[in-house]
Formats: structure tokens, sequence, C-alpha cells
């Protein structure tokens, strides 16, 4: 069944008794935001997304409007929040737009009001209520997941595992590669998720099989395509993806257990050096323009209704996923740091 | 100009030297103290010292970090010891290219040595597994090496370690008598009784110094367990440092962490130079012949093989890896020539955004700090070389200190002193120069006190005779008559500032990325293509300034690395 993100309901739970948006009007690409945007010629954009994606998405924005160049800072999201936690308190204004994958960060930012509530005209018609906040601060860019995968030249197919508990047991010993929910936003959901539904026990189980412990959720497709692990416990499934089209012997796993969906809300930022570039960076991307752009060279999946899901790949409603909760992450996401630390030992 | 209104700028110039030191040193460690005994509120307490001592998140990197240290300082006594007097005191073919290829090892950044350790010695897409795994036979999961380990991590510490151990042991070895050696073998002693009584027991007092310049550079090394630790699944004392500064920030305890480091290395400080004092009796009385080089006879070149193995593990076997991912889509295969690709160029220097900014501030304030920082010890230096000022112990003091402050200490007092008023810099390449040039003070203020030693004090007392100030002393005569040191230094605190990382890693911010903290969020995402593009790159333009160098005939100063931790 298809259980997309209830994002901005989730962020607006507690306010659910508030019926007018606080959302600006929404607003189109004009000439005039263009000109604005090339007079200041530049535009930051903040983001976990994988570089092979991130950078490509830029240079085509770049080529779209000439004479704006794109900045990409990218690192883990956990990290991001962090850069960005410490830019501000230090008044460094960098930061136009920015992207993460742990969409507990924008509830702490909208609350900390360091966000521009900005809708276009195509986010308003073309992605759905629960993929944006009322208000207008954010949007969902777009879905991954974080797959289970399998380098097939070490594992035959019989011998892979299914679900998280297969991970368990001992013939998986020493060939498992993981990311770290204290760099990675999607590991962060992920990790959540996973100990909602199997407990906290299951990852002091997993810690026993010697893991290969990696920073981001970036790293494991690219330790599995390297030989370096058998299976990958987490990742960015469109990494996966892309490096078997690419020809490499992996094959992606959807856990029995269900498999964490990460959405990855984008934001323009209030205090934005360049808030013209940084609208036209954000309407674009959520254009279908931008969005088939990361659609088809990623086949992540899109937030804009009308622009299709990559071919060959799995619709997402086929896949049984497992619940975000971002209200619940923002909680805990120091106590899941915490004890994952403590668990994994680094 | 008449010369009675020429001021003589002694005094303002000594107030503006400790000004700008106290800026530099006694505020960020002050800060640091402070810290270290208040909680999140401010308060007062030692509760971080009793989180640090009980807390096995701490206790375990402190233990970690020991082992390691000490097994680095041995490894690096045993294979630079034998590897000095190879080259020093023996006939053993291409001695002269070895000592090259062994100062030139110590321009590889150790995080780089790291990452290009992985490809090699990865359990199961390491290189050598992979052909050791073809030679013998052997299934897929396998492994012969095992870089993710502590093992693995000592080993990688130790390769870019025991250069600093063997210079310093050659470099004694050069200076030895040969008459002692001689002595002993005419009175009939054999060459290994001569070696056991004589050779051994006078560079024992240098072997001791180079093994605490091991410890304390294992010690504070960040850059290598940064890359290594984490996949190998524990912490050391100084990547724990840095996982302090992750979301949420707990700058106190990342304090606390830093006094145990500094307090270590300012003990072993006093060690080494303890130890490197009683050198003395090595020299005593006379003038000496060239020492006489021992014939190795048939064992010349077994050693020659041994030598050139050694140096395989920190130059050529990681060089060639880093040459195969850079042309390669997937690091753990070879390049052949069907599988070539450009793509990794292509994408750091035309996709990725950051190559060109990170560039660019990195070659500004490599330059700003080369430049303000073979000034500022030159300044000093002479102020404590001529006496010039009454003080100059505490300016001599002053720009010796940072050697005893790891570069990740100093990264968290710069960070605790100057992300508040009134100096706000934090943000800017400000705070990453003050810090560059901190670092590399002591190691530029050494090498140019030991320049002045050379120029005879007569030649300034004219000047000053003649009524030119100090100042102008300086830059007339002096200055130019230091010019092959000065540059050398120049070149020497440019190349240090490149591979510099442990500071950075905690000072920049995304508009102040330089070279190494990018390669450094590269490995995150474990990007190696373009990190073996950065680094080949890194590592050339390093060894293109370092050539520089050896034409301006400073090539001397400039093989003289000093020993602090770096990267």
């Amino acid at each position: 069944m298809r259980r997309r993100t209830f994002l901005a309901a989730t962020a607006l739970a507690p306010l659910g008794a508030r019926v007018v948006s606080a959302a600006p009007p929404a607003e189109s690409i004009t000439p005039a935001l263009i000109e604005a945007a090339k007079k200041e010629g530049k535009v930051t954009y903040y983001t976990a997304m994988d570089l092979s994606v991130a950078e490509p998405m830029a240079r085509a924005f770049e080529t779209r409007y000439p004479g704006i160049k794109v900045a990409v800072e990218r690192t883990g999201a956990e990290r991001l929040f962090n850069r960005l936690a410490q830019e501000m308190a230090s008044n460094i204004k960098r930061c136009d737009v920015v992207n993460t994958s742990d969409a507990a960060h924008v509830i702490t930012w909208k609350r900390q009001d360091w966000l521009q509530p900005y809708v276009t005209v195509e986010i308003a018609e073309t992605v759905a209520p629960d993929q944006r906040d009322a208000d207008g601060t954010f949007v969902n860019q777009r879905t991954h997941l974080s797959a289970m995968a399998y380098n097939s030249s070490l594992v035959k197919p019989e011998d892979a595992p299914k679900g998280f508990n297969d991970l368990l047991d001992p013939k998986y010993l020493g060939k498992l590669v993981k990311g770290h929910p204290g760099y990675s936003g999607t590991i962060m959901t992920a990790t959540h998720q996973i100990a909602r539904e199997l407990g906290w026990g299951y990852f002091e189980k997993l810690a026993k099989q010697k893991v290969l412990q990696v920073q981001s959720a970036t790293e494991p497709p690219k330790k599995l395509e390297a030989g370096e692990r058998a299976i990958a416990v987490d990742g960015s499934d469109y990494l996966f993806w892309m490096s078997k089209e690419r020809g490499a012997p992996i094959e992606l796993v959807f856990p029995i257990e269900g498999t964490p969906q990460i959405s990855n809300p984008m934001a323009v930022f209030k205090a934005a050096p360049n808030p013209n570039a940084a609208r036209l960076l954000f309407a674009w991307i959520m254009s279908a323009d931008g969005q088939e752009f990361i659609v088809n060279l990623s086949g992540q999946y899109p937030a804009n209704k009308k622009v299709k899901a990559k071919g060959g790949r799995p619709p997402l409603a086929s896949i049984k996923t497992l619940r975000e909760d971002p209200a619940a992450v923002e909680k805990l996401a120091e106590e899941i740091k915490t004890k994952y630390a403590r668990t994994f030992k680094v | 100009m008449p010369a009675r209104l020429q001021v003589d700028l002694s005094r303002p110039v000594l107030i503006a030297v400790t000004a700008l030191l106290v800026v530099m040193i006694v505020l960020p460690m002050g800060w640091l103290v402070v810290y270290s005994l208040s909680d999140k509120q401010g308060a007062p307490t030692l509760g971080n010292f009793v989180t640090l001592f009980t807390d096995p998140s701490f206790v375990d990197p402190l233990i970690t970090t020991l082992i390691i240290a000490v097994s680095v300082s041995t490894i690096c006594c045993l294979v630079a010891a034998p590897l000095g007097w190879l080259v020093a005191r023996t006939d053993m073919p291409i001695r002269r290219i070895v000592r090259t290829l062994v100062m030139a090892s110590l321009v590889t950044p150790p995080f780089v040595g790291a990452i290009a350790w992985e490809m090699l010695a990865a359990p199961n897409s390491g290189l050598l597994n992979q052909l050791w795994r073809n030679l013998a036979g052997m299934p897929s999961d396998e492994a012969l090496l095992d870089i993710y380990s502590l093992p693995g991590l000592i080993f990688v510490i130790a390769c870019y370690t025991f250069p600093y151990v063997f210079i310093l042991v050659a470099n004694a070895l050069d200076r030895m008598p040969g008459e002692l050696e001689d002595a002993s073998s005419m009175l009939g002693a054999k060459t290994w009784q001569t070696a056991r009584l004589i050779t051994v027991p006078l560079a024992l007092p240098t072997i001791l110094a180079g093994a605490l310049v091991a410890f304390l550079q294992a010690l504070n090394l960040f850059g290598s367990p940064a890359i290594l630790a984490i996949p190998a699944g524990f912490h050391t004392l100084t990547t724990r440092i840095w996982s302090l500064f992750q979301f949420p920030p707990k700058p106190e305890l990342a304090a606390a962490a830093s006094l145990p480091l500094l307090l270590l290395t300012v003990l072993l400080l006093r060690g080494q130079a303890l130890a490197l004092g009683r050198r003395g009796y090595a020299v005593l009385g006379g003038k000496y012949g060239e020492p006489r080089l021992v014939r190795l006879g048939a064992w010349r070149w077994p050693a020659a093989a041994a030598a050139l193995l050694v140096l395989a593990m920190p130059l050529f076997l990681p060089y060639a890896a880093l040459f195969n991912s850079a042309f390669s889509r997937v690091a753990s295969r070879l390049v052949t020539p069907d599988t070539i690709t450009l793509h990794n160029l292509r994408f750091t220097f035309l996709e990725l955004s950051s190559t060109m900014p990170a560039l660019k501030n990195t070659f500004l304030l490599a330059t700003l700090a080369a430049t303000l920082g073979a000034l500022l010890a030159l300044l000093i230096a002479y102020i404590v070389a001529r006496r010039a000022i009454r003080g100059h112990r505490v300016l001599a003091f002053l720009a010796t200190a940072p050697l005893a402050i790891p570069g990740i200490v100093l990264g968290v007092g710069l960070f605790l002193a100057y992300t508040r008023p009134p100096l706000m810099l934090y943000g800017t390449l400000w705070i990453l120069l003050i810090a560059f040039i901190t670092i590399e003070l002591p190691a530029a203020y050494q090498q140019l006190s030991s320049a002045f030693h050379a120029v005879h004090p007569e030649l300034e007392e004219a000047g000053r005779m003649l009524g030119a100030t100090r100042l102008r002393t300086l830059a007339d005569i002096t200055a130019p008559l230091l010019r092959s040191a000065v540059i050398a230094t120049w070149c020497f605190v440019f190349v240090a500032v490149i591979r510099e990382l442990s500071a950075a890693v905690i000072l920049f911010t995304s508009e102040t990325k330089v070279l190494s903290v990018l390669i450094f969020d590269l490995k995150e995402s474990g990007d190696v293509g373009a990190i073996a593009v950065l680094s080949l790159a890194m590592v050339g333009i390093t060894t293109v300034v370092i050539a520089i160098a050896n034409r301006f005939g400073g090539g001397r100063e400039a093989g003289r690395l000093h020993a602090r931790a770096e990267g």
C-alpha cells in the first residue's frame, strides 16, 4: 500500500485546530524574478543528496538560467543540521535553499523561524497537501527509500537476506555494511522506524555481526559496488539502482518487515543572502522540469504528481514501506544518536 | 627626513607581537580551561572530568589512543633506526635516493595515506587482498590484511610517522664522529661489536627522542583515525573530540577531553628536550673525519631491497592505488586500457562546485599564512637572538608554546574563543589563518632562530651605529642575509598549511572550506574517485613548492621537517 509521509500534518498535529493557513499566495516564475535572481548571480544549495545527482541538477539549473551559479554544499543531513545551527549561531548567512533527508529538521527550523514561506503555483497544483507544509515553509522535494541490497557476485540470490531479522543469521557475520544515524538523515529516519517496529534490541543483536560502519547513506552503495561487503543493511535506494543500471552486480531487497521511507523536504531560508535566486532554484526544482531531471537521472520518487516515476523501478505504492514520523524523530534524535553510539561503539 | 624624527619602534613592536601571540595562543587555551570547568549553563563544575574518566565512551578512546601511540612509537624506532643507519653509515647502493624518498613520503597528508591504504587493504575490496586471493586461490571472504582494525590503523600511522624518526636518526648519525668507531675496530672489535658498544649507545638518545616524537604524532593525529577508526568500530581521543562537535555540540566535554592531550604533550616535550639535551656527549672535542662507511659486502643489495620495501608502504603502494582510483570508475578494480575513465577528473574539476572555492581558499590561506608566519617568526627570532627588547624570553616561550598544542585542541580553543564577542572570527578565513600560523609558528621560529646564529651581530651593529632603527637594520641587513632560510621557512609553512586537517575540520564553515576538509567531506559520502583526484592534485602542488624551495637553496632547511602533530 502507498503510505506517503504525512509530513505537514505531522508537523502541525499540535496545531490541528488551526484552520487558516499562514501560507503566502502562490507565485509563479516571473521574468521579474528571473531578472532579480540573475542580478544576484549565485545561489547556495545545502543538501544531503548524493553529489552524483545534486551536482548535475545544479548544472542543469545553470543551463536553464544562465548567469546564476549554484554552489552545492553537500554533507550528511545530520552534519548539515549541525553546520547550519553553528552558522546561524555565529550569524553566518550563506544558505539559500536547504534540502534535508531528515524530515524532523524542517520542524525544528520552522519553529526557530528560519524558513521563508514560499509557494509556487506549480507546487499548489501538483504536490499533495500531505507533502507540504500548510504554512508554505517547506515542501517534500522527492521521496526515496533506505533499501537493503546485496552484491550478487558475493551472495547467491537464494542466500540473500529477505528482511532485517535475516541479517542476524551467523552466516552474515562480517559481511554487512551500514550507514550511521549520527551523520546521515536517511539512516536517522530509518533507524527510528526500525527501532519502532523491531525494538532497540534488534540493533544490539545486529551490532554483534561485525558490521562495517560507514557514515552517509550514500556510502553503503559504493562499498557494495566495490565488493568491500556483500550486503548493505541500509543506504539510499536510488544509488543502488544507479549502480545496478551501470552494470554493477547489485540486487535490491525490500525487507519483509517493511522498507524505511524517507521524504526530503526543501525550504527557502529566511536569511538567504540571495533571496530571489533562492526562490528561483526552489521553484525550478519543484517544477515539472526540475522534477523530471531528478527522476530521469536518479529515479527517486517525485513529489510533483504530474511527473511520472522512472520506468524499470517498482512503483512506490507496490512496496511495503514503514511509516515516517518526523515529529517523533525530532523528539528522539539525540537519544537515538547516543544509544546508537553506545551499541555500535562509534 | 631628519634622523631624530625616526622613532625606534621596539616597544610598540614588542607590545604588538605579544598581543598577537596572546590572541593566538593564550586566549584560546584560556577558554579551553574555562569551558572544561563549566557545565552547559556555564556554572563551575568538575563534572566534565568525571564523565571523561568514568564514561566508557571516553575511557575506551583514551586507552585505544595510548595503545596506538606506544605501538606506533615502537614500530617507528624499529624501522627508522636501522634504515637511518643504512642510509647514513653504510655503503648501501641508492642510499641517497632512499633518503630523499623517505623525506618525500612526508608530503603525503596522513588522511590521504589512510584513504590510499583503504584502497589497498580493505579486507574484501583492497587491491592487495584481491591479489593475494588470486595468487593463493582463496575464497572471496578470506582476507590477508584488514585495514579496518586497530593494527591496521597503527600500521598506517606508523607509515607516515617513521620518516620523522628516520630524519632525526640519520641526521644524528651523519654528525656522529667516525673516530670512535674506527678506534673500536682498530682495537680488534668486530663490526657488530662496534655497533653494539659504540654506535648504538651514541645513537640511543636520538632514538629515544625519535620515539617521543612518534608517540606525540600518533597521540595527536586526527586524519588517519578519522578515516579508519569509524569503520573499524572504535574512537581515538581526537576523533572522539571531533564527534563532540556533532549535533548537539558539547564544547564543555570537548574542552575537557582536550586537556589530557595538552598535558601529555607538554610532559612528553619536556622529556624529549631532556633526551635530546643529553646528545651533547657524542660530539666531544677536536675535529672529526668523515665517518667511515660500513661495508655491507654481500648484504648491499638485500639491504637496498629491504629499504625499498619499507618505502613501498608510505609511497609506492599508496600512490599506485591513488592513481588507479583516479582513473577508475570503481576503486577496487585495476584500471585497464578498456576501463580507464576520465569520469573522476571531469566530475572533480567540472561538476563538483566546491573544488574551485576550496582550491582558492587553500591557496589564499597557505600564501598568507606562509608570508605572515615567516615574517612573525623572523621578527621574534630576531628579537630573541639579539636580545633586542627586555622580555624577549616571553616571546621565545610563546613562539614555541604551540608545539605543545595538538591541532585539534587548538581548533577547539579557537572555536570557543572566537565564536563570541568581541572577536567574532568564526566563519571567516581569519580564524583559519590564525590557526595555521599558530600551528606552524614554532617550526618557523626554530628554523629562523638557528639561521640567525649564522649571521654575525656586528653587521647589524654597524647599521645601528650608522643611525638606522632596529627595524630598518632588520630589513636592510639581516633579512637579505637570511634569504634562503626565510624562503625555506615560507615554503615549509605553505606545504604544512595545505595538508592541515585537524584544526580546519573544527573551524571551517561552508564558506571557508579548504582542500583537506573537502576531501574529508567527500570521504563521508564515499566518493573515492574524486578524493583520489584531489589528493593527487594536492600532493602535486606540494611537491612543486618543495622543488622551488630546493632551487632557492633552502633545500637543507626545508628537509629538516619539524616534528609536530599534523593532519
